[in-house]
């Protein structure tokens, strides 16, 4: 008697389990868009190629998936057009958190508001690089020669996360840099290479080739705690032997980029609430677990109200530096 | 001589049967998406991209360059046929490839066109296989100054001469700058003159001003002059697609020429596009039948396609050794590679032998297999010209509409790209030269980003362009550039005084 109603139980479990997401929630019923706010070969271009190719490959949906590239103006195009296609739930935009921060900065067309937060599910660290020849051995080192004032440190786009980043260190540190902005981090990271900077903020998948070829290293990481264990890059060193800023002396504690994942503005809750659920999926394979790792990122899947108190911390503090630099448009 | 034996084994990678057999399918899927304009060869790239996941990297990027090779080849077929480039490094062959197709020779157009690209090509090849590591150094010594002065060069080289008024030429560039400024700005990070139209913020697609000034610009012209109106009656002659390719060395400076500036642009890294106007700038200055540049030229073609030929393949290695792409395309194979768990950067040529050098390799073969087969659809392209107008043209319109609405599905794409064919056809009626408004648009955003950039760093002080060897060469050179045809002018009066109407016809055909 027990056994059969367990039976029966785990029976009807399962078949509850096998319709529900047919009868109750929303499925796509025509191809999926996914919005990639970066150029090809982009971070922002290569995590949505990467979801795509899970959920084709595990077949989490039964619509084709194509990918677009809307990186004009630094992504602001994706984001324009995202809240232009207001309702179309088959429009899945790929980011940054410059889908907050740029409003705040340039007098661009949308704000985040205007979209339908689905999660943040990555996060990329950033470092402090410097030439390998350079004489800094630690983040202390370089702020003391930086407080001649004419150190230049570059990065990708302008008063977008790595200006952000220098705005800080410039704060923390008590010194004067000159930032000069280029088009990526790979543009950068060249430059640094080539000594026409010294330093740079770049996430390590960007500096990762020039790290191993011997023409630049990271003095210290702007996270909490050292990064996980992983494969070696160099022959003596690998990510966890990067000691953290605040270690050094150099008093910032945490600097992350988040990956995020949009749909348009006024979309249903099943309609979002089905895109959550494809991503925790895609989350969970090993493919994805790959991914990570090969970009030397930090998994992470913030949604709901987590993702929302995330983002009204990050505006927070952008706010206030924004203002210090007199960034805010009207 | 380690890299020769490096050279051989890739060929043991690149010359198998499968891998034969993959840069078939990519050269003609290649030539597929470059003769179709708003396709293009990024695009192509990227939609191949996912396939190859579950390849061999070697094998995947054989692919992946094969179909770039197909694609730029195939660039040059609408050009020349239909005056519209599909990549931006294709425009400077409309000049003279368009006028020579019109004049029904569209087969030695094409042939001239294959065979010079193939000779850059391979130019361009044999430099990485001698020169990787010295190629790498030289792309690192390149900062924003360097970069400032190669794109000065390139605008130096290509204005101060040529038919048009220099008053119009300025007016031409001025607007190019203009167009090149909308969207967001690198440096300040501000939004430019999006006149109020959100979606401009993401800029104005080079792809879609090309199509409306060059195709739908000569297609209003045509329409009103009768001479366009007709069908060209071609002869189509295989014999003359060897005796084209036959006749090159006759033309061996302008093709060693172009070569050379084609991969300096290539490596240092200005790329294709500037190359290619560049060269053709240049060889309209020094070649002897440069004052009729614009009328069908046999070097105006030579000169842009070897020099493009020549970049486009240099540029794939600083992709390779440093992780900079030279073009959009090297920029998806670039992604390309880090999915396939590569890392782009000097340790490539150290960890990844098999594939760097298998890669350099099935570059020889690769385009040899490319050109053959390109040789091959001459014929077919030139037959295209005999259609009459009354149904090409209407063709021309449904690309240049989807080509210009597949940039990013965006109908404001289409609209501009109308916009851009009245200003063309304004452009021709006028005189005005649409190459300086064409290279503006290109390379205007770059240069003025090098310029702040370098402005930064020396806190507002020009000396920074004088600051070492490299940038002082490279300025002087371009100032050089400029003042040339003001001193010939200027010496003119003392030398020649015969004949002085006689130019006046070719003159004005040289407006481009």
């Amino acid at each position: 008697m027990r056994g059969t109603s367990l039976f029966l139980l785990s029976v009807s479990a399962a078949v509850l389990a096998g319709n529900a997401p047919a009868c109750a929630a929303w499925q796509p019923q025509k191809p999926i868009e996914f919005v990639a706010t970066a150029g090809p070969g982009g971070g922002t271009d290569n995590i949505a190629r990467a979801v795509q190719n899970i959920i084709t490959k595990y077949k989490l949906t039964d619509q084709p998936i194509v990918v677009v590239n809307k990186a004009g103006g630094s992504g602001a195009e994706g984001y324009v057009y995202g809240k232009a296609s207001a309702g179309d739930p088959y429009k899945v935009i790929f980011g940054t958190s410059n889908a907050w921060q740029q409003p705040l900065v340039s007098k661009v067309a949308f704000n985040y508001t205007d979209l339908t937060p689905i999660a943040a599910m990555a996060q990329d660290e950033f470092l402090l690089w410097v030439k390998q020849d350079s004489p800094y051995k630690t983040a202390g080192d370089y702020l003391k020669a930086a407080a001649s004032g004419d150190f230049k440190m570059g990065g990708a786009q302008s008063k977008d996360t790595d200006e952000v980043l220098t705005r800080m260190i410039e704060k923390a540190g008590h010194v004067k840099l000159t930032y000069i902005p280029f088009k990526s981090g790979a543009e950068t990271a060249v430059q640094l290479a080539g000594g026409h900077l010294d330093s740079h903020v770049n996430n390590p998948s960007e500096s990762i080739g020039q790290w191993r070829g011997g023409t630049q290293r990271p003095l210290c990481v702007f996270s909490p705690k050292r990064l996980p264990q992983g494969a070696k890059v160099t022959a003596t060193e690998g990510w966890s032997d990067v000691p953290t800023c605040v270690e050094q002396g150099l008093d910032i504690k945490q600097y992350e980029q988040p990956r995020t994942v949009w749909l348009p503005g006024k979309v249903t809750p099943d309609q979002a609430a089905y895109y959550v659920d494809l991503m925790k999926k895609v989350q969970a394979t090993p493919e994805w677990k790959d991914y990570i790792e090969k970009s030397s990122q930090i998994d992470t899947f913030l949604t709901g109200a987590e993702f929302d108190k995330f983002i009204k911390e990050d505006l927070e503090h952008l706010r206030q530096v924004a203002s210090e630099q007199g960034w805010l448009v009207k | 001589m380690d890299n020769l034996s490096e050279l051989f084994h890739g060929f043991t990678i690149a010359v198998t049967v499968p891998h034969l057999a993959l840069m078939v399918v990519g050269v003609l899927l290649g030539i597929l998406v470059g003769v179709l304009p708003g396709l293009g060869a990024p695009n192509g790239v990227s939609l191949l991209l996912p396939l190859t996941f579950g390849m061999q990297p070697v094998s995947a990027i054989i692919l992946l360059s094969s179909m770039y090779w197909g694609a730029l080849f195939g660039g040059s077929v609408t050009s020349i046929l239909f005056n519209i480039p599909g990549e931006p490094s294709s425009v400077a062959t409309t000049f003279d490839g368009y006028p020579m197709a019109r004049d029904g020779r569209p087969t030695t157009a094409l042939a001239t066109a294959f065979g010079s690209a193939a000779f850059g090509a391979l130019i361009g090849v044999i430099l990485i296989t001698f020169l990787a590591s010295w190629v790498a150094q030289v792309a690192l010594a390149f900062g924003p100054p360097e970069y400032f002065a190669v794109y000065f060069l390139a605008f130096a080289s290509f204005v101060g001469m040529g038919g048009a008024a220099p008053i119009k030429t300025v007016v031409a560039l001025a607007i190019g700058f203009a167009i090149a400024a909308i969207g967001i700005d690198t440096v300040s990070g501000s939004v430019r003159l999006t006149m109020g139209i959100d979606e401009l913020v993401k800029g104005v697609n080079f792809v879609v001003a090309v199509m409306g000034l060059f195709g739908i610009g000569e297609l209003l012209v045509a329409v009103e002059e009768e001479f366009h109106a007709r069908a060209v009656s071609s002869r189509i002659d295989w014999r003359e697609v060897f005796r084209a390719v036959g006749r090159l060395p006759r033309h061996g400076v302008a093709l060693l020429r172009s070569a050379a500036i084609g991969c300096w642009m290539g490596i240092t890294p200005g790329g294709p596009t500037a190359a290619s106007f560049m060269s053709y700038g240049i060889a309209r200055r020094f070649s002897r039948r440069g004052r009729y540049f614009g009328t069908g030229e046999v070097e105006g073609i030579i000169s842009p396609e070897t020099a493009d030929h020549a970049a486009g393949t240099s540029a794939l290695l600083p992709m390779l050794s440093l992780g900079i792409p030279g073009s959009a395309t090297a920029a998806v194979m670039m992604g390309g590679l880090m999915i396939w768990g590569l890392n782009p950067g000097p340790m490539l040529f150290v960890d990844q032998k098999d594939f760097v050098w298998g890669l350099i390799a099935s570059m020889y073969v690769g385009n040899i297999v490319a050109v053959a087969l390109v040789l091959l659809t001459v014929p077919v392209f030139a037959a295209l010209m005999r259609i009459p107008f009354v149904i090409i043209a209407p063709l021309i319109v449904i690309i240049c509409v989807v080509g210009a609405y597949s940039v990013s599905n965006s109908y404001l794409d289409v609209v501009m790209m109308l916009g851009f064919g009245i200003v063309g056809y304004l452009f021709k009626k006028l005189f005005y030269p649409l190459a300086p408004l064409v290279l503006a648009i290109v390379i205007g955003d770059k240069a003025e980003d090098a310029f702040r950039q370098s402005m930064l760093m020396s806190k507002g002080s020009l000396g920074i362009f004088f600051a070492n060897k490299l940038v002082t060469c490279l300025v002087v050179a371009g100032i050089a550039l400029l003042l040339l045809p003001l001193v010939l002018q200027l010496a003119r009066p003392f030398r020649k005084t015969a004949s002085p109407d006689a130019d006046t016809p070719a003159q004005e055909k040289v407006i481009i």
